[in-house]
């Protein structure tokens, strides 16, 4: 690595630095605290100090929750690295807790010995009662174990803006950047990045770029001055390969990825969408790019929202729809009608903890066999999931190439984690991403609706405006041939099999399957999704001891890679690990034959290493 | 919008696709499709740039007999796949075809939303007041009382009033026809096209099978010109075999006067397509102590959806020229090499 990472602002650096390899730290208070900001300020900081980095928000669903309670609490967890991580870590070794009911909802996962930072003054009286504790844990000896470090953190952060005339509760509301200001320094990270991220976030409040600034240098300061800390941290940068980052999160990769696909087809890009938690971000984040011919329609309801999309692809556009679970349930009757007049249609599923709205903002991946099988009659429909944040970005492009290629609705299975979360992203080079093709049929000789290409099997896109090709496509049943509504059983039975060949044949598009580690073994970990990182870090954990594991990750369900059955028959146990009650592990049972269990998790929060290690370790025995 | 040469004039026969039509026969719907058929000639653009979109129904089953481009959806759902297309495509002529159950039970909300959203679309709604393809229930334009077979009692729920509806959705342009009226549902037709923006047509049909006769009183010779009353801009609301009845607004409510003896022409509402309260009086008359009004209940203009989105497309280019690379390095960006 030859580029060093940027110089913090302040440089009388007189404390000893401690080298560390991993931190995961976690920012915790209640949810109008900005403990979302400060942690994303964090991660920001630590990309640009060339750390590899993994984060995980988490937040409540509730807007502002009462606040000092403990439903309202809000955190934000970043584990940053001078090696290449997967995972935003399993236990906390900073913890910083603004109030009583951030402490007492995360301190459990504190390292025992850990950095514990609290607010000293939140945790008076009425605060601790809110929280429920009976007296106060400052002063009654619970946090032995743990590094406790008493700031006041409200009180600095008056004390900074006392010249000012700003009222006490906006002063309260900069506290967020002290907390930030100080672990920056502890962890040695340049505060730049925030500070001009302070300038454009307020630029129209001049008097809170001011005031969020110098808070967030006082807290800088306060660490290197104050007698509390006697060293501060130094996590090196991390060995990644060579490029231009950003960090991204997996909301932003998906929108990114159709403005890219879009214009890779030279075609408008619509989506129609309705607001759902945690998928509106892709909403809000094209509705800012019309210049890339981006038309974003807030439908009244989610079937609306997949209408007009298919609407629009029928008109030729690239069409996606976003949503969470109770949306995937709503759009169902959609996508089988464009599962039956064959348009491509791209359907995004950020999915959620469930039944019914369930865990708004938690993560889960139970939507899988909805994906798969949730809709009337036999409606094959391709089905894929991106594995980290960054792979968001080209699962969309290869949604788009796929959906069009085979005029056929895509499923993308991402979660809230991943929609959330934030990873650096290596940019890649527009020139040499592929041209998706989009050819729409003009020429009237032959011509017939389901006219099938002979290799794909894929009807032609005939646009309206096209003279001579006039036709009408619709949900009922077609002739084969001609499209015309046709009741005939022998006719409708080949319907059904060519549909169900179709996506079948997809298959050839989708590349080997990789085996991290050796290709035969004691042990295979399959997993889908965003559980790649804690299976890639507990199964490259159990290498290093010498253990007999692979892990194998699937990024397409339907149609499974080719040589997936083969693969997982050349290891004597097969384990997969999901967020849901075994539906992966249900679809290899039944597709292969193959005794493959499932590690089941379902608490609405990612997988720790630990947890898959665990598992690893008890197959290895048996 | 390609227009077509006077060298290229189609008939109707141009949109006759080689479909058998299948509904049952005298229904009203045969009547409204040789409507339809023989005013898109009128239109004078490209067979290829016109779109006609349904849901489910007896009414949907419309494309398949349109030489058009065309799309059978699912249940109530046509107004949202139109809006989609449009958008996109503003070129196109769009059309939508539903139902009394397709667009008011099933597709209410869609149907609301397009009206209210002013994407230009033009939307026929047929109107038999039952459940035809399902084989005679009743519908939400089903009087109250009606015996069918999901309501041996009677039904219980009162009726929408399909104009009515469109209005509180401000609806730009809103009329009403009649499936037998050949010229005046041409004429509808005709000016629904011409609107700028959404355009929502109640037409009257006649289902022979489960609820023959619902609008005979307005369709019967012998009846017909005392139960309409034909809408037109600037004139006054007179109707009547004798023309010799009119409407008169006294405090605040419209009544029936008789020409010559209770009110003179001068004392008579003139229709005002603009005026949102007129229109509203008069989608609340109803048999049998008013005419039924046929005609255009309300004509405004205000700019399409897709238009000020094309603006904001349009307004976005020339502020900030589309620039993929920098698209995607936006914010922090760190190299390693």
């Amino acid at each position: 690595m030859s580029v060093p990472p940027a110089e913090p602002a302040v440089k009388q650096q007189v404390k000893p630095r401690v080298e560390r390899d991993h931190v995961v730290i976690r920012f915790a208070g209640d949810s109008g605290d900005g403990m979302q900001v400060a942690g994303m300020q964090f991660t920001n900081e630590s990309a640009i100090a060339g750390n590899d980095l993994s984060t995980l928000p988490d937040f409540p669903a509730e807007i502002r929750a009462p606040a000092g309670t403990l439903a309202g609490v809000s955190g934000f967890q970043v584990n940053f690295a001078s090696h290449e991580i997967f995972t935003p870590g399993d236990d906390l070794d900073v913890l910083v807790a603004m109030n009583p009911a951030a402490l007492k909802m995360n301190v459990g996962d504190l390292k025992p010995n850990g950095i514990l930072i609290v607010d000293r003054e939140q945790f008076n009286e009425q605060n601790l009662r809110k929280a429920g504790y009976e007296s106060n844990p400052l002063e009654d000896g619970s946090l032995a174990k743990y590094q406790v470090y008493p700031v006041d953190i409200s009180k600095l952060t008056a004390l900074t803006l006392r010249d000012t005339n700003l009222p006490a509760r906006t002063v309260n509301r900069c506290k967020n950047f002290f907390a930030l200001g100080l672990v920056s320094w502890l962890f040695q990270r340049p505060i730049e990045p925030t500070q001009k991220w302070i300038a454009s976030r307020f630029q129209k409040r001049p008097e809170l770029v001011e005031a969020n600034q110098r808070v967030l240098q006082a807290g800088y300061h306060f660490g290197e001055t104050s007698e509390l800390f006697a060293s501060a941290f130094e996590v090196k940068p991390a060995r990644l390969e060579p490029g231009t980052y950003r960090n991204i999160t997996g909301n932003s990769a998906l929108a990114l990825g159709f403005v890219v696909a879009a214009r890779k087809a030279g075609r408008p890009l619509f989506l129609g969408s309705y607001p759902i938690t945690p998928a509106s971000d892709i909403l809000h984040e094209l509705a800012a790019l019309k210049e890339f011919d981006v038309y974003t329609f807030q439908a009244e309801d989610e079937i609306a929202g997949i209408g007009a999309a298919l609407g629009a692809a029928f008109g030729g556009a690239i069409a996606v729809t976003t949503t969470s679970g109770p949306g995937m349930c709503l759009k169902a009757e959609t996508i089988n009608l464009a599962v039956s007049v064959e348009l491509p249609l791209v359907i995004c599923d950020i999915q959620r903890g469930g039944p019914s709205t369930g865990l708004p903002t938690k993560t889960e991946q139970a939507d899988l066999l909805m994906a798969l099988y949730g809709r009337n009659s036999e409606s094959p429909v391709v089905v894929l999931a991106p594995a980290t944040p960054a792979d968001c970005f080209s699962i969309a492009l290869e949604a788009v190439q796929i959906a069009v290629k085979y005029m056929t609705p895509v499923i993308i299975l991402s979660d809230g984690y991943l929609a959330n979360g934030a990873e650096p992203w290596r940019l890649p080079n527009l020139e040499e991403l592929p041209d998706i093709r989009v050819e729409f049929r003009t020429d009237p000789r032959g011509y017939y609706p389901y006219l099938r290409d002979p290799m794909t099997l894929s009807r032609p896109w005939v646009i309206p405006g096209t003279p001579g090709l006039e036709h009408r496509i619709g949900g009922l049943e077609k002739e084969h041939l001609t499209g015309n509504v046709s009741y005939a059983p022998v006719n409708h039975e080949q319907m059904v099999r060519v549909r169900a060949r179709k996506i079948a044949g997809i298959a050839r598009e989708i590349p080997p399957t990789k085996i991290i580690g050796p290709s035969t073994g004691d042990l295979v970990v399959l997993g889908w999704g965003s559980t790649y990182g804690p299976i890639e870090a507990a199964v490259r954990k159990a290498q290093a001891e010498g253990k007999s594991v692979s892990h194998v990750h699937v990024r397409h369900l339907n149609p499974l890679p080719s040589d997936l059955g083969e693969v997982l028959r050349r290891f004597r146990k097969v384990l997969v690990p999901e967020m849901n009650l075994g539906q992966l592990v249900r679809v290899i049972r039944s597709e292969y034959l193959i005794d493959a269990v499932g590690l089941n998790k379902i608490q609405g929060l990612p997988f720790k290493e630990a947890e898959i290690s665990r598992r690893i370790e008890q197959m290895l025995e048996g | 919008m390609n227009v077509l040469g006077p060298a290229q004039k189609l008939t109707r026969k141009d949109f006759v696709t080689d479909q058998d039509v299948r509904w049952c026969p005298g229904c009203g719907d045969y009547a409204i499709l040789a409507q339809v058929q023989k005013v898109m000639p009128e239109l004078g653009i490209p067979r290829e740039n016109i779109v006609f979109i349904s849901g489910i129904g007896c009414s949907s089953r419309f494309p398949y007999y349109m030489n058009t481009y065309g799309f059978h959806s699912i249940h109530g759902r046509a107004p949202a796949i139109a809006s989609g297309l449009k958008i996109t495509r503003p070129e196109l002529s769009v059309w939508v075809i539903t139902g009394d159950g397709d667009g008011l039970s099933i597709g209410g909300n869609h149907l609301i939303h397009a009206l209210r959203r002013n994407v230009d679309v033009k939307i026929l709604l047929f109107n038999n007041r039952i459940y035809g393809l399902t084989k005679g229930q009743y519908s939400p334009t089903s009087e109250q009382g009606k015996v069918t077979k999901s309501t041996p009692y009677g039904s219980a729920d009162y009726p929408f009033n399909p104009i009515a509806i469109a209005l509180g959705a401000q609806a730009t342009f809103v009329a009403r026809s009649i499936d037998v009226e050949a010229k005046h549902l041409q004429d509808t037709l005709l000016r629904a096209y011409r609107h700028k923006g959404t355009a929502f047509v109640e037409i009257l049909q006649n289902c022979n099978i489960f609820n023959d006769g619902a609008f005979s009183s307005l369709t019967e010779k012998e009846t017909k010109a005392d139960t309409q009353l034909v809408l037109e801009h600037g004139k006054p609301l007179i109707f009547g075999k004798n023309r010799d009845k009119g409407i008169r607004l006294r405090d605040g409510k419209l009544q029936v006067v008789e020409l010559g003896q209770d009110a003179t022409e001068s004392d008579l509402v003139v229709h005002d397509e603009t005026d949102a309260g007129l229109a509203f009086l008069l989608s609340q008359l109803a048999a049998p102590d008013f005419p039924t009004p046929i005609g255009v209940f309300r004509a405004v203009t205000r700019p399409t959806y897709e238009e000020i989105v094309r603006g904001q497309i349009q307004t976005a280019k020339s502020r900030r020229p589309p620039d993929l690379d920098a698209l995607l390095r936006q914010g922090d960006l760190w190299t390693v090499s």
